[in-house]
């Protein structure tokens, strides 16, 4: 293939890649969006591998077919509640391929360049392999904590800040003795130290970072994941490469924007570790007593309620108590009852996560809202039931200043009739934070794990 | 410790301390409980329910009196005129006694109480906090109160309450005005509303507006600026004018209305007079007052305590012992605040009374302890209606900082744009064209993204996330153009990045695949 012909190929898939993401923005057209960015994909690779500069063709199937075999095995057996894992595994990935590629570039020595376009060439590989290090550390560091190998409490060192500036000076310093030895064709002693000091950043920042922020953190690493892949496009020059990198990163920086958003926070702050560390006084500490609930009587409540809101957080993926969750729905549905759900951006782990859970069981999605849609409408929502979340129904993110939540936009289902809380015990939420919304007259506790308490609820509607 | 149950004697008063539901759990917290024979009948609770949950029956009043540690009651011990004894006498030295008392109204018996060295808890002086609800047994007296009176006043009131339209004709809905939105109020409002009448109500505590209409009832606005809410949630006296202003009001509605129930007290105080005989005058002919506040003197003037009288063509019905009318349900909501109580009187369960001083809810509803009178308690530390919004002192403390800041916040916005540009013209400076070329590209593509994402369903991020993953695998093609070079390394490099990058294609566009095929409406 010439040389035209392969660049008319890559601006086919770079079209076609953005038409996926567009394809996105609602549910009728986004397989047809997925669809386009396999064709993309597959546009780009059959063009690049029939290019003049490919002429081995054995590793590179071997390669392929290894990796789309292991690649759709896992797609195919992830059960829906481990997407996050899986998400983020894969953006560790990205970032081990950028720094493979970013090493096999430094070692090439075909490429011949000189004086600033030398320099530059050389300060993209080595940001390549900065980006590429810090994303593949941190997504393993994520898929850890995800996974619950790895202690979700955030881990703070003590003057991480100055840690982390000390690694960014040691990384800049590194990178000006890089150029200099480069320019008598070594440099190879710090690319290698530094990729070691970007491995360590990457695990460090994660590590820091609570459980409730995990969703930042997770579209964080996806736009990380997306920069990799444009410095690599700047490194081999490669337009495709750029864009496709380009348009990654600001859909995963954007989503970290929205979920910070939701939550309140400032991305510097998530991103710099720790909960609450700016806030001034002591929260109010709840007192009062919880009112605990029997199944038969939850199961009473909902009959007699003609509006129920259902609101789903981590607790839900956990115990697996979609498939329950949606029995119910059904059930009230058949009964006349008008059953909603009402969906925090950041419940769960990933953006987007309990809408995923719950398309799994079949709930209908036109019966699933946002927080903005559902926020109006409590005063006339009978009964409420909170399954397996805690911080995004905290009524002191929004009546207490020093709450280390305070200004988070959360569901205000106290306003609500009754509101009915599953939960596994008193703990408390990811972010430690103590729950008002508990204690308050009109909210019942239903204790035990979410599915079992679900399926009595669901043989006493039965029954 | 012994409970005893003793019958009520006074007359008319159907309603008992306990039910067989509550004595169980009552056993189970380790007391014994005596109910004297015949105690529920007219609660219809046979002796033969009371044994089936465990209870000693005893055959009379004396000796139940005398085995018992702690009586519970309903009515304040008194002395029958038909019955020989006095409840009091009979009340052990150094006993228990939990029932209501009213300690303000009756000095009396206070005094004969504490010369016996008892212990007495109220249960008119349950504080009025949250934790302290669930024995709360005025609300749940009122509650019946509430319900009740509408069902007298439907009784003496000669058409339906809710409007149809027959063949025979059109029936107009009955207008219902509650005055005093209370527990009482709100429960007539709900029970004439359920019937079909038109309901409205007024109070002089603005906070309730909120509750009525809740209730799909109108809220009477009175042209008047003052606040009505007392301590504790309850009302309190109101100024003259306000009550010349509220006086009109009724005069008003009296013409207008069918039925109107009085709930309106003042704690401690006779009850206000509203409903004047000029009032009752102007009414229909047919028409119902329920006057919910008889026992303290009635709202109504023409009122008469206990008896159901017809005046000007208007039945006014005093009844003081509305819950007593219902007695079944009332002896049940009395006995679970009872036993509600004993919980808190027993945190160990081991069926020892320990009247902790230090409980607020304990200490607010015991006025003799140990013969030492303990009413009135210390005022409450919370109200039952929100407190009054002050300004929130870490708020303030926030807004100075950001006031201290050095950069002035009209400036602060433009230093990213600044340092953007900074950084633009450092690059544009040095760069040489061929970086230019990939660079306009770059920012292009970085726009279009930003473009494109801001669209993308928020119940679909999870997907977005999925594909954006499997697109970036796109970095196969950097592997892709180095795999064939002559370096050996090179390959193998390549050949892991794309062995990697290839999982990351595959896994992402399939998983992203399943996943929107479960999206369906």
């Amino acid at each position: 293939m010439s040389h035209s012909l392969v660049t008319m190929s890559y601006i086919v898939a770079t079209i076609l890649f953005i038409l996926s993401l567009s394809g996105l923005s609602n549910q009728e057209t986004a397989r047809r969006g997925n669809y386009y960015g396999m064709l993309g994909m597959a546009v780009a690779i059959i063009a690049t591998a029939l290019s003049a500069s490919v002429s081995s063709y054995v590793i590179l199937l071997i390669a392929l077919l290894i990796g789309g075999a292991i690649g759709a095995r896992a797609a195919l057996k992830v059960e829906m509640t481990q997407m996050p894992e899986l998400v983020a595994i894969m953006h560790s990935l990205v970032g081990m391929a950028a720094v493979l590629v970013g090493y096999a570039n430094f070692m090439d020595s075909s490429i011949s360049l000189g004086g600033v376009e030398k320099n530059i060439h050389e300060i993209e590989i080595y940001i390549g392999i900065l980006i590429g290090a810090v994303t593949f550390s941190g997504s393993v560091i994520a898929f850890g904590k995800l996974s619950e190998r790895i202690s979700g409490k955030p881990l703070l060192l003590p003057g991480r800040h100055w840690f982390n500036l000390c690694l960014l000076i040691a990384v800049i310093v590194l990178g000006g003795l890089f150029l200099h030895q480069t320019e008598t064709g070594g440099g190879s002693v710090p690319l290698w130290i530094m990729t070691a000091i970007a491995l360590i950043f990457g695990i460090h920042m994660v590590m820091a970072i609570g459980g409730a922020d995990m969703p930042v953190v997770v579209s964080m690493l996806n736009s990380y994941s997306g920069w990799a892949a444009a410095a690599t496009g700047f490194m081999l020059s490669n337009d495709l490469l750029i864009v496709t990198g380009a348009l990654v990163g600001s859909s995963g920086a954007i989503l970290s924007y929205i979920m910070c958003r939701a939550m309140n926070r400032n991305f510097i702050s998530v991103i710099a570790g720790g909960f609450g560390t700016g806030s001034g006084g002591e929260a109010a500490v709840v007192e009062g007593e919880v009112q605990p609930i029997s199944a038969e009587d939850t199961a009473q409540l909902l009959l007699d309620a003609k509006n129920i809101i259902i609101i789903p957080g981590y607790g839900m993926a956990v115990a697996q108590a979609q498939h329950t969750v949606n029995e119910i729905t059904k059930l009230l549905r058949e009964k006349g009852k008008k059953v909603g759900f009402g969906i925090h951006p950041v419940a769960g782990r990933m953006p987007g996560h309990m809408n995923v859970l719950l398309a799994e069981a079949k709930v209908p999605y036109d019966i699933v809202y946002e927080m903005d849609e559902i926020n109006e409408d409590w005063a006339h929502v009978d009964v409420s039931i909170v399954i397996g979340a805690n911080d995004i129904v905290n009524p002191s993110a929004l009546d207490d200043p020093n709450s280390p939540i305070a200004g988070m936009p959360v569901l205000e289902c106290w306003k609500g009739e009754t509101t009915i809380v599953l939960k596994r015990s008193m703990a408390s939420g990811y972010a430690g934070v103590g729950n008002p919304l508990f204690v308050l007259e009109n909210t019942r506790m239903l204790f035990g794990d979410a599915n079992a308490t679900m399926q009595a609820v669901l043989k006493a509607l039965k029954g | 410790m012994k409970i005893g149950i003793p019958k009520e004697i006074h007359p008319g008063e159907k309603r008992v301390a306990t039910t067989p539901e509550a004595a169980e759990q009552i056993i189970k917290l380790g007391f014994s409980v005596l109910v004297e024979t015949g105690a529920g009948l007219a609660a219809n609770i046979s002796d033969e329910d009371y044994k089936e949950a465990g209870v000693e029956i005893i055959d009379d009043a004396k000796t139940l009196w005398k085995s018992a540690d702690i009586v519970m009651k309903v009515r304040a011990p008194e002395l029958h005129p038909g019955l020989a004894h006095d409840e009091i006498d009979l009340l052990s030295q150094d006993g228990h006694l939990i029932s209501f008392i009213w300690p303000a109204q009756n000095e009396a018996l206070m005094q004969k109480l504490a010369a016996k060295n008892a212990t007495v808890l109220a249960m008119d002086s349950v504080p009025r906090m949250s934790r302290a609800q669930k024995l709360d047994a005025l609300s749940s007296m009122a509650n019946i109160a509430g319900y009740r009176a509408i069902i007298e006043a439907a009784q003496h009131f000669g058409r339906f309450f809710t409007g149809q339209i027959t063949a025979a004709g059109k029936i107009p809905p009955a207008k219902v005005l509650v005055i005093g939105a209370g527990v009482a109020g709100l429960a007539a409002i709900g029970t004439a509303k359920s019937m079909g009448a038109i309901v409205r109500a007024f109070d002089t505590r603005p906070e309730v507006k909120e509750q009525i209409e809740s209730m799909d009832a109108e809220f009477l606005l009175l042209d008047f600026k003052e606040e009505g809410s007392g301590t504790g949630g309850y009302a309190k006296t109101m100024s003259k004018e306000f009550i010349e202003a509220e006086m009109a009001l009724f005069a008003r509605q009296a013409m207008e209305v069918d039925i109107i129930i009085t709930t309106a007290l003042v704690p401690g105080k006779p009850a206000p007079k509203l409903i004047t005989e000029g009032m009752v005058k102007s009414m229909k002919s047919g028409s119902v007052i329920v006057d919910l506040a008889a026992e303290q003197g009635g709202n109504c003037a023409l009122t008469e305590k206990d008896q159901v009288v017809v005046k000007h063509d208007v039945t006014i019905i005093g009844y003081s012992n509305l819950p007593s009318r219902l007695a079944n349900q009332s002896s049940q909501l009395y006995a679970t605040n009872l036993r509600h109580l004993l919980t808190e009187l027993c945190p160990e369960k081991n069926g020892i009374l320990n009247v902790n001083m230090d409980d607020e809810v304990i200490r607010g509803t015991t006025v003799i302890k140990e013969g030492k009178i303990t009413w009135p308690p210390p005022p409450p530390k919370l109200s039952a209606a929100p407190a009054p919004q002050t300004e929130a002192p870490a708020c303030a403390d926030v807004l100075e900082q950001q006031k201290n800041s050095l950069i002035p916040a009209s400036i602060k916005q433009f230093i990213p744009l600044i340092i953007a540009g900074l950084a633009l013209f450092g690059i544009g400076s040095v760069a040489p064209a061929s970086f230019m070329a990939h660079f306009t590209v770059f920012v292009l593509a970085c726009f279009i993204g930003y473009q494109v994402i801001w669209n993308v369903s928020a119940s679909l991020h999870t997907p977005l996330m999925s594909v954006t993953n499997a697109i970036s695998g796109i970095i196969v093609i950097g592997a892709l153009v180095q795999v064939s070079s002559p370096d050996v390394n090179i390959n193998i490099l390549a050949g892991l990045a794309i062995l990697i990058a290839s999982i990351n294609i595959a896994g992402g566009f399939l998983v992203t695949r399943r996943m929107l095929e479960m999206f369906r409406k």
